[in-house]
């Protein structure tokens, strides 16, 4: 997993609350086997008129925020399906960064997974941060997981909160899978106890 | 004395493996359900890594959700689709794990079968590559949708780290009226508390109305627990649950089940044990509910009304009620019931199980599904299917112009043909009313068995607490 550390980018603003994960990757795109390949579909009914056409105003239609690496949206963020598939839309596309007022549980837990940096700021930083996105083109913001701390360089600076455990992982890019098994005396000593109950085994 | 513990406290105590410094709690997962749509990475990363199914015999596997619902042997006609169910196939096939597949007798909605089937039990914790996990809580069972980095790692690991969520008491007062049921009460619940007013909690839903449920109607409560932001729904067992389990396939049998007993009698949460939060609900000011935006939150009473925008709190809210109402193609002000449907969908893992279905046949019998309305019954699983035909429901559906479908996820989320064309509205007992979820711009509006039976004959929204039952 890469790992997060510093990212500079270009800022998208997404003025939208509850923006649930069949908006972010629509269930057609749901049935390819593979991890990646995405990206072209994120937001794919979003980004499409009634016509099929480019919707020319939908934010990440608009040219000014082409190359952004960093989202920007209204709380509650990922609501919905578990799908990890919004997760891998959203790194495909080439955003390294979500910044929300909330996100919903389990698509924070997927950004994770993917070293993906959710970063909750408060309803009136979220606004500003939208405001300056919105009035200059190319605004681009650095966060600094390290320091947990968001800013421009225009005088706007943040800092935010994040579990130590999830930014430890993160910064190092660390194999989850890998740091469970290395308990795997205590995983089999749980099973010695907890022994898969007889009627399970005729499955 | 001992500590006061909830029911949720009871089962992640007994499932923490160990607490490695600096990182999450490592939770051990007794069941972990596989499906098509989100497995096929997650084995994929296995194979990668050289890694096998720790437990295939604590993993279950069907298909579900592109399933096609006509007539089983008719062939798959969405290729992709198709290399999906085959992939499923052969991961289980290589990895060792159980799977009830197409042709099987006991295929059907992954949160339908592992109920019905007895793998789901009290006190597990339970997993699964999809957010309507949290039915099985409806067993006093700590049941999570996770995404598929963490399907990888159950499967390799049967543990998950797990951060320790925070505890919601629903507690619900009072009896449910005549006509309203579980999907109302889950819908009023998150009227009340909002899509994301659960979010980072545990629910657990307590009080006479719940205790009052039947299993079915503690799982479509359960289901709905997402819609409301939470991680988890759950229900404390009782003689309700035992009396649903007892029996069942893989449920425990002769002095395992007299121990298994005894043990979930002790899950219930001690009284006086404290949450994190406390919601109270008063069951008889519930109505049949039909939402009328594209999030479940959006709820009004059948005999109520779309609010008009002024009625709402913020700019913000407004707006966003604008932009929903503009893709429901509705009118602030209009009455609920003079809001007419193209297409009814009984039917997903919220309301598909016999109990449903016999609330909704018993509103269609003797009545004819209006002339404009295409409506379809879609069991949960084939089980679901062979009781209700052998109770004659599925004639009473047939007479009365639904179509009776094969088991599956089918219109609640459109992966399979079944889906809306722009501009069709459906009343749907599914729990998504997002844009586009039934189908791109398909208009979903999310309601009880019952009043979708009522709005497929009426061909327009209706109470259900007026009908005329034959």
């Amino acid at each position: 997993m890469q790992p997060f550390r510093i990212h500079k980018g270009k800022v998208a603003p997404l003025d939208r609350a509850n923006v649930d994960t069949d908006q972010i990757i629509p269930k057609q795109f749901l049935k390819r086997i593979e991890r990646t390949g995405f990206g072209e579909f994120l937001f794919y009914d979003w980004r499409r008129g009634k016509d099929g056409r480019p919707d020319a105003s939908f934010t990440l239609n608009q040219p000014r925020y082409a190359d952004a690496s960093i989202l920007v949206a209204g709380k509650n963020f990922g609501c919905g399906s578990s799908r990890e598939h919004a997760v891998w839309a959203l790194e495909d596309y080439g955003f390294r960064a979500v910044i929300a007022p909330s996100f919903a549980d389990i698509f924070a837990n997927n950004c994770v997974q993917n070293g993906i940096l959710a970063v909750v700021l408060d309803e009136v930083q979220v606004r500003e941060i939208m405001r300056r996105a919105a009035e200059a083109a190319s605004y681009q913001l650095t966060i600094d997981l390290g320091q947990r701390r968001v800013q421009d360089d225009q005088g706007f600076s943040t800092s935010f909160q994040i579990e130590e455990t999830t930014r430890h992982r993160l910064l190092n890019g660390l194999d989850d899978i890998g740091l469970t098994l290395l308990q795997e005396s205590d995983i089999a000593a749980y099973e010695a106890r907890h022994p898969v109950p007889a009627a399970a085994k005729q499955l | 004395m001992a500590e006061k513990r909830t029911l949720f406290e009871k089962i992640w105590d007994e499932h923490v493996v160990c607490l490695p410094a600096d990182r999450l709690p490592l939770l051990y997962i007794d069941l972990h359900l596989v499906h098509e749509v989100t497995s096929p990475q997650a084995f994929d990363g296995l194979r990668v890594a050289k890694r096998k199914v720790r437990q295939p015999h604590r993993t279950v596997a069907t298909v579900d959700h592109n399933v096609p619902t006509e007539p089983r042997g008719t062939p798959i006609t969405d290729p992709i689709a198709a290399r999906q169910i085959q992939a499923l196939q052969i991961n289980c096939k290589e990895f060792g794990v159980p799977l009830f597949d197409i042709d099987s007798p006991d295929q059907g909605i992954v949160h339908v079968i592992g109920p019905e089937m007895g793998i789901t039990q009290p006190g597990m914790t339970i997993v699964c590559g999809d957010s309507h996990t949290s039915t099985h809580g409806a067993f006093g069972s700590l049941a999570f949708g996770i995404g598929t980095s963490e399907v990888e790692h159950v499967l390799a690991t049967q543990c998950l780290p797990q951060r320790k969520p925070k505890t919601m008491l629903i507690h619900v007062s009072g009896k449910l009226g005549e006509g309203i049921g579980a999907k109302d009460l889950a819908l009023g619940i998150i009227g009340q508390i909002g899509t994301d007013g659960a979010t980072g909690h545990v629910i657990e839903y307590a009080g006479e109305a719940v205790r009052a449920l039947s299993m079915e109607g503690r799982m479509t409560l359960c289901n709905m627990s997402i819609e409301a932001g939470a991680r988890a729904g759950m229900v404390a067992p009782d003689d309700t649950t035992f009396a649903y389990m007892k029996g069942r396939r893989f449920a425990p049998q002769s002095a395992d089940w007299d121990k298994a007993i005894a043990h979930w009698r002790t899950l219930p949460s001690d009284p006086g044990a404290h949450y994190d939060t406390v919601v109270e609900i008063d069951a008889s000011k519930l109505a049949p509910f039909v939402t009328w935006g594209t999030n479940p939150g959006m709820v009004v009473p059948v005999s109520g009304r779309i609010p008009e925008l002024s009625a709402l709190g913020t700019e913000a809210e407004r707006q966003s009620a604008a932009r929903m109402l503009e893709y429901m193609g509705l009118k602030p002000g209009t009455s609920i019931e003079d809001i007419s449907v193209d297409r009814v969908f009984i039917g997903s893992c919220t309301n598909s199980r016999l109990e449903d279905l016999r609330a909704a046949a018993r509103v269609a019998k003797g009545h004819h599904v209006n002339g404009k309305v295409r409506a379809m019954v879609v069991p949960g699983s084939q089980v679901v299917k062979r009781l209700a035909e052998k109770e004659g429901l599925d004639k009473i559906f047939q007479d009365a112009g639904f179509e009776w479908r094969e088991s599956g996820c089918s219109m609640c989320l459109g992966m399979n043909p079944d889906i809306l064309q722009p501009g069709e509205r459906c009343a749907s007992t599914s729990n998504r009313n997002f844009e586009g979820r039934q189908g791109r711009g398909g208009r979903t509006h999310l309601v009880s068995p019952m009043m979708a039976a009522a709005a497929a004959i009426a061909g327009h929204f209706t109470d259900i607490r007026n009908w005329h039952f034959n």
